[in-house]
């Protein structure tokens, strides 16, 4: 079927959520703005403006009622999905790297930056989700900072009192919430710094991607590797598509090398790999610079790219993407 | 010198006394075995051998026999049962020989680290394999790539082999510094200064040096590139020839490298020359004489030169056999600035490509001239294309050529990077009309290399060297012939009573970014296309096409250096067997057919049995994480309600698309 595109950021896409419906994508942009869209039709729903620098990442809970975002303004705000409004807003030395909410909504994690002589931090707040959402506690309830590499991205386990974190150094680690213990540490998870984790739908486990042009999946308990997605670029992004067995690639070219090679050189495809077979499927070609971000609808119906390019491309697969067997009757038990 | 009175002669031997024990070498060196006549021969020794072997000791002890070894068939990769062809590839450090044939039959036959420092090359035959070193070069040659035989030349660039592997020519200034080894397989103090040394292959004996040639008003210090080859082969075996530009060329029999006659053919102002090759009809030929069908006279070997304008003679090209030195045929030309000979494969046809310019001395236009070698008195048509033409080539087994020619303005301005507009053209011989004529031409390209395959009838046009354009075309130029109904590939087209040119197809154009070179592989069943990083060092690789144009595998290779095909000497089958097999192909196919059905259906097998494994494995593991995490029943169920959540929402979308079109 034929992309849509959305045109509403002036600079590059750093980050793209479904809402659990999937009826609705937020994106949001280095150009400070957060956008909402109608996923099936593309079109702008509303903004959240409030943001004073680059907003490196959003999530919303799984009512679409509260949704976060964190800034390079230092600054990471709750937002009312349905108005626009923000609720609140926390103020941090550094700038917010990465925001998740737990499985219950009951918590929200987040990533500060390692800068000016404050170390990078984790902390962790309950959300007070009674009354208008306006009364949140200033303090987090708990906060912890990583050691030896500083933490890239995360994402709740299927309980609030575990997460995962990725790395700069590549590693991955399992964090007990409450006492900001390492649960679980695999120190070879990748080879260079991990860009995405996206959670499979039941969070037992996930994928990761790395600038060392792979992706892998993990265990969500143990760390322990499952299957590995080598490619021949840098990924920045890796996305498990619900109902087929197939995880989406996504990545190219360092930005900073982009004007010097051309758009069939970079290699700025989707690409769509067999989730347990390891081999490559297929590719969607169409952003001109690397893609940053990639989600897949909750249903497994569609799929979104944000590119350096500052496009998003929203895919509503076809017919035949869901009737297919390219591998005969091998495919596994529905999850 | 000791003369012996009664038989008024002399005894036959001399004493000389030289200064130095250098003049005394290069002396013996120079005139030991030299030929007095086919009976007499001159023997030079010093008198420490003489010594040595006065102190002999007379008693005869029989040496030990030397435990024999079996050495390996140097020709065994020609036995593959599956017909299967082997490339090298150098990549980083890394030289690598594959087996190439379908996709399950392809793996590495050999893989070593290190093994050249500059790059690697077959010999004319395949037979060995050749790796380049600081010291010299090293040969490598059957089943297991055993070192067969090295040649001690320091520094050594470039390293050439002589038609039937008889002999190694390698080339760089020889320097030879104090206290080398010495020995027959050693370059000695008397050959430096010379480029150029010759070395017997089976016994690593050095042959001969010679020194370098340089074109006309050019010498050691300005010339860059050498001519290359140095050496050129004549095809029998029985000569080899190096030109000194703008004076001679000089001849030498092999295999005692003595200059035939004593002289060389002296032809003022000689630019370029090439041998003429043999063709199937002259081994044929050869084979019958060997089984002795009635004595023929030896066949002369044939050479084509050519001279530019000297004062008031023209330009010629010429004709010239050897050794009786006749010339055969010569065509004068006028305003020339520069030629090129084309031999055809077979040595049917020689084709000059004369380059002319105006009185202004401007480039102007472009003349074939074509020599029909084997028909009597050697006709020459002349063919004259509009434009100038940058490349030609005969097909080979065929009577078929093709020219690229351009008329844009930026060609020969020597602009980086600019992609010059080319015209691709393909001639034919017409029997009926008996001369050349145009098949088709293919306007407005950007290729510019013509690659066809060493079996004929299909060629690869590629756009190369550009930054910009880099496309393959594959074409057949007998398309409407299939090989069940094609009697003889040799067989004249007119008699196949089809429309002029209509059989021209391409049948595919591709795309392989960057790519620098192109090659068939000997059987002309497939084409590999490489981009090294001699060239550029983008997307380094190479790729293998069937002749079809279809994708066999790409390999994206950092640091790729080199792709070679071994190279297949020339069958053994004679004609006769070649037409049998011709004839009962569709047996064969049918044969071949059964093997690779089998094949497949195995490897897909192992596969299946790959996957299914990866699958249970995968099931197994989701079952036990559902089981030991049952409080998640939950989540599994919300997921589902979402599931069907969403079909409601794809038909409200529908709906909406409805109402906006309305």
């Amino acid at each position: 079927m034929r992309p849509i595109l959305l045109q509403g950021h002036e600079r590059s896409l750093t980050q793209i959520k479904y809402n659990a419906d999937g009826d609705l994508i937020f994106s949001c942009s280095k150009d400070h703005r957060i956008n909402v869209w109608y996923s099936h039709n593309g079109e702008r729903l509303g903004t959240y403006d409030g943001h004073n620098g680059t907003i490196w990442t959003v999530d919303v809970d799984s009512e679409s009622r509260f949704l976060i975002s964190g800034s390079a303004d230092n600054m990471m705000k709750l937002w009312e999905v349905k108005t626009g409004k923000c609720l609140y807003t926390w103020e941090f030395p550094t700038a917010i790297k990465r925001v998740a909410f737990s499985e219950d909504d009951n918590y929200i994690a987040c990533i500060t930056e390692q800068r000016m002589g404050y170390q990078g931090a984790i902390r962790i707040f309950q959300i007070n989700r009674k009354g208008d959402g306006k009364d949140q506690s200033k303090e987090p309830n708990f906060m912890f900072h990583p050691i030896e590499s500083k933490a890239t991205v995360l994402a709740f386990s299927a309980t609030s009192d575990q997460l995962v974190t990725g790395h700069e150094s590549g590693k991955l680690t399992l964090y007990n919430t409450k006492t900001g213990e390492e649960v679980v540490s695999n120190k070879r998870a990748h080879r260079e710094v991990v860009t995405d984790i996206q959670m499979s739908p039941d969070r037992s486990y996930f994928i990761t991607s790395s600038k060392d042009k792979s992706a892998k999946l993990y265990d969500t308990k143990t760390l322990d590797e499952l299957k590995s997605y080598t490619t021949e670029t840098p990924l920045n992004s890796a996305a498990i598509a619900p109902g087929r067995p197939y995880i989406l690639l996504g990545g190219g070219q360092e930005a900073m090398n982009v004007t010097t090679t051309s758009a069939r050189q970079g290699k700025f495809e989707t690409r769509f790999w067999h989730k347990i077979f390891e081999e490559e499927v297929g590719r969607v070609k169409g952003h001109f610079g690397p893609i940053n971000t990639i989600a897949v609808h909750p249903a497994g119906t569609s799929y979104a790219s944000g590119g350096e390019d500052g496009f998003i491309r929203v895919h509503h697969f076809d017919e035949s993407y869901f009737r297919a067997r390219p591998y005969g009757d091998m495919e596994p038990e529905e999850e | 010198m000791p003369w012996n009175d009664k038989a008024g002669k002399s005894k036959g031997f001399a004493f000389i006394e030289f200064n130095t024990a250098e003049e005394a070498d290069r002396a013996r060196h120079t005139m030991d075995k030299h030929p007095f006549d086919a009976k007499h021969r001159f023997s030079v020794n010093t008198l420490t051998e003489i010594d040595s072997y006065i102190d002999m000791d007379e008693k005869f002890v029989e040496p030990e026999p030397e435990e024999f070894k079996t050495k390996e068939h140097l020709r065994a990769w020609l036995a593959d049962p599956q017909g299967r062809d082997q490339y090298v590839t150098y990549r980083a450090d890394d030289v690598t020989v594959y087996w190439h044939g379908k996709p399950a039959q392809t793996e590495i036959a050999e893989e070593r680290q290190n093994w050249t420092d500059l790059y690697v090359q077959w010999s004319p035959q395949g037979t060995l394999f050749a790796t380049m070193h600081r010291q010299g070069v090293k040969l490598w040659g059957g089943p297991s790539f055993q070192l067969i035989q090295r040649f001690a030349h320091p520094l050594i660039k470039r390293v050439d082999f002589s038609p039937d592997e008889r002999y190694l020519v390698t080339f760089e200034r020889i320097s030879i510094p104090e206290n080398a080894p010495q020995g027959p397989q050693y370059l000695g103090k008397e050959n430096e200064g010379d480029y150029v040394a010759v070395w017997d292959v089976k016994t690593g004996h050095l042959k001969r040096t010679f020194p370098r040639s340089f074109p006309v008003g050019e010498d050691e210090a300005t010339s860059k590139n050498p001519m290359w080859p140095p050496l050129k082969w004549s095809h029998d075996g029985k000569y080899v020839a190096r030109i000194t530009p703008g004076q001679q060329i000089s001849v030498y029999s092999l295999p005692d490298f003595g200059l035939v006659d004593k002289k060389s053919i002296k032809i003022e102002g000689v630019v370029d020359f090439e041998w003429c090759p043999l063709g199937d009809k002259d081994y044929d030929e050869d084979a019958k004489d060997a089984k002795g069908k009635g004595p023929k006279k030896a066949r002369e070997s044939m050479l084509a030169y050519w001279t530019p304008e000297i004062g008031n003679q023209p330009a010629r090209a010429s004709l010239m056999s050897f050794p009786s030195r006749v010339q055969l045929r010569s065509k004068n030309l006028f305003n020339v600035s520069d030629c090129k000979i084309f031999f055809h494969n077979q040595g049917d046809f020689l084709c000059v490509k004369v380059d002319r310019h105006t009185k202004t001395k401007k480039p102007a236009s472009c003349n074939l001239e074509v020599f029909r070698l084997r028909e009597k008195d050697i006709p020459v048509e002349v063919l004259e294309p509009k434009d100038t033409v940058i490349d030609f080539a005969w097909e080979p087994k065929g009577e078929r050529f093709v020219i690229i020619s351009t008329n844009d303005p930026n060609y020969g301005t020597g602009v980086v990077g600019v992609q010059i507009k080319t015209d691709v053209s393909f001639y034919q011989l017409d029997r009926a009309r008996n001369d050349f004529r145009l098949l088709k031409t293919l306007g407005a390209r950007t290729t510019n290399v013509i690659k066809w395959s060493p079996k004929g009838r299909h060629v690869v046009l590629a756009s190369m060297g550009s930054g910009s354009k880099s496309d393959l075309e594959f074409w057949d130029v007998d398309f409407n012939v299939d090989d069940f109904s094609r009697k003889d590939p040799a067989a004249p087209v007119a008699e196949r009573k089809e429309e002029w040119g209509a059989g021209m197809q391409m049948m595919t154009s591709v795309d392989h970014y960057g790519v620098t070179d192109v090659e068939w592989d000997p059987s002309g069943r497939y084409v590999a296309t490489s981009v090294s990083v001699w060239r550029h060092s983008v997307e380094n690789g190479y790729a293998i096409w069937d002749f079809r144009g279809q994708e066999q595998q790409r390999h994206l290779v950092d640091r790729f250096k080199q792709f070679a095909w071994r190279p297949r000497p020339r069958t053994l089958l004679t004609k006769e067997q070649q037409k049998t097999i011709r004839k009962n192909l569709k047996e064969y196919s049918r044969q071949f057919e059964e093997e690779d059905a089998a094949q497949e259906s195995n490897v897909s097998a192992e596969l299946i049995q790959a996957r299914k494994r990866a699958i249970n494995e995968w099931n197994a593991w989701r079952a036990r994480v559902k089981s030991e995490t049952p409080a998640k029943k939950k989540t599994a169920k919300k997921l589902e309600e979402e599931k069907e959540e969403a079909v409601e929402l794809i038909d409200e979308l529908i709906d909406e698309t409805v109402e906006i079109l309305d």
